[in-house]
């Protein structure tokens, strides 16, 4: 096949780093999204950290 | 990971030092191909991810063969992290691979191309190591089958490649051989960089994930100092759980 | 040594006498033959096509071989009672390795005449393409002996077997493919290129046993 044509190859040059750029993107999405729960899990476990060192001082 | 590998900061940082350069270098310094023209470029962003996917595997089974002598489970989740990464690389490298044929040979894919037909089979392969992992409930046995598996898998990865290659180099034209077989100098040095951001930007995303596991470890073990009895949010089911008295 | 030949006739044996796998696989082989002449809409197959049908059909074959491989052992405790014996664990991978292969070169006995008498117009290229099919079954041996340990160890056996074994087998499927097809080329067999793919099966055939040997222990453990 003859070379495309400069503005429709590019379109398929874009495409392809779109790709590449896309999925390191919803990577970053993915870690954020386990992230956040770790931050929810975090702070859960600082409450009770927080509730058992209340119970030790009172009791 | 290693005492003198240097931090992830510094790695996320050269990554994108590296990966910049290299880009900028595609679009303004690398001359156009003599036969394919400016859809050549995406060669450049196609063969450095399949490299480091193909590398990431094989580097796997160095880690699963230290985790079948030592038994320490950090190996195999080393293993599992640069599996991982390798499939989503492989998932990259079949995206860019499959619009290059479109753009240069007009079907969205070429059974003529070898290396793209090996690593598809490759890729298909290591697609099989999560249900294997998430078949095997108990986590010692699964760490171990999970190494046998990235073993096999990483010896079988060589052995495919000459199967491929013979079988079509006898009777269709490579589609993605560039013009003269060899490269000019410029598109030379333009890949390398580029290779090299690629193997950056593998080897932190892998610093990255390995970092998110100990984390998601020491939390676990945090619950279990704290005798709470639900199971972690963040515990993942199928990969392996970082032991907890690890601290690199 | 003899530990591999005592559980090598041991499956033999139980095979023989209970003729489970084998007639199972042979019907399956012939029926499949069938569907292929109906779905190709051929009576007569050359060159790349013969080899397609044929080396599908025994793989399919072979999968179920290697799914009902250890099911004896995981049904009995069999694992068990090899782990607990004072032997090598290995030499139920040499054991399981043969039996395969010799279940697999029975098969073969019946499906080559039965598709050469369907497909074939000139069966000339048969002798040659015996000596490839046993690479074939000493590949698919080796590989599956290893994968259906696993599988037999886990929970959606029947269906983790075949999926992480079937991207395996395909470089040993080109090579077979690749030397076969000139086998049964319509002039009559032609040997053009099947020493490289002979030799490549030859590699894979010894890469996989090598393999299984040195990795055969860890999956044994409890």
């Amino acid at each position: 096949m003859p070379a495309l044509p400069i503005d429709e190859a590019g379109k398929y040059v874009a495409g392809a780093y779109v790709v590449f750029l896309v999925l390191i993107l919803i990577y970053v999405a993915i870690m954020a999204a386990k992230l956040e729960r770790m931050r929810s899990d975090l702070t859960e476990l600082a409450d009770i950290a927080e509730t058992s060192k209340e119970a030790r001082t009172d009791g | 990971m290693s005492i003198n590998m240097p931090s992830l900061r510094v790695m996320a940082f050269a990554t994108v030092a590296v990966l910049g350069l290299a880009f900028a270098l595609v679009f303004f310094y690398a001359p156009n191909d003599a036969d394919q023209g400016f859809i050549q470029k995406i060669f450049y962003v196609h063969v450095p991810i399949a490299i480091c996917a193909l590398i990431g595997f094989i580097v796997a089974a160095f880690h699963s063969i230290r985790h079948l002598r030592t038994g320490d489970p950090i190996h195999d989740v080393r293993s599992y992290v640069s599996i991982h990464m390798g499939v989503i690389f492989g998932t990259a490298a079949l995206l860019t691979g499959s619009i290059w044929a479109r753009a240069a040979w007009g079907k969205w894919w070429v059974w003529e191309e070898p290396t793209l037909v090996s690593f598809l089979i490759v890729f298909l392969l290591y697609a099989t190591y999560y249900p294997l992992r998430y078949s095997i409930e108990d986590r010692e046995r699964q760490a171990r089958y999970a190494s046998v598996f990235a073993i096999t898998a990483g010896a079988f990865v060589p052995l495919n490649f000459i199967a491929v290659r013979l079988a079509e180099s006898l009777v269709h034209p490579r589609v993605f051989a560039t013009a003269d077989g060899g490269l000019p100098p410029e598109m030379m040095l333009t890949f390398f960089v580029s290779l090299a951001g690629m193997a950056l930007l593998f080897v932190t995303l892998v610093r990255f994930e390995l970092a998110a596991k100990m984390t998601s470890a020491q939390i676990s073990r945090l619950r279990r100092a704290l005798d709470s009895e639900a199971p972690a949010a963040s515990a993942s089911r199928i990969a392996p759980a970082v032991p907890a008295d690890q601290t690199a | 040594m003899s530990a591999i030949r005592v559980i090598l006739v041991k499956d033999l044996r139980i095979e023989l006498r209970t003729l489970q796998s084998l007639p199972a696989m042979g019907l399956f082989c012939v029926t499949t033959f069938v569907i292929f002449r109906f779905g190709l809409d051929r009576t007569s197959l050359e060159g790349s096509l013969a080899a397609g049908v044929l080396l599908v059909t025994v793989l399919f074959a072979a999968l179920l071989a290697i799914n009902r491989l250890f099911v004896a052992e995981r049904d009995e405790g069999g694992f068990d009672a090899i782990r607990l014996a004072p032997i090598d664990g290995t030499a139920l991978f040499f054991a399981k390795v043969l039996a395969l292969f010799f279940y697999l070169a029975i098969l073969e006995v019946i499906a080559l005449p039965v598709f050469a008498g369907f497909f074939l117009d000139d069966a000339s290229g048969l002798l040659p393409l015996a000596g490839i099919m046993l690479l074939l079954d000493m590949g698919l041996a080796a590989t599956g002996a290893v994968i259906s340990t696993m599988g037999a160890n886990s929970r959606a056996r029947d269906l983790l077997t075949p999926l992480v074994l079937l991207p395996l087998l395909i470089p040993l499927m080109i090579a077979a493919a690749g030397a076969t097809e000139p086998l049964l080329a319509a002039g009559g067999p032609s040997y053009d290129g099947v020493g490289t793919w002979v030799l490549t099966m030859a590699l894979y055939d010894l890469l996989f046993v090598l393999v299984g040997y040195a990795t055969y222990e860890f999956v044994l453990e409890d």
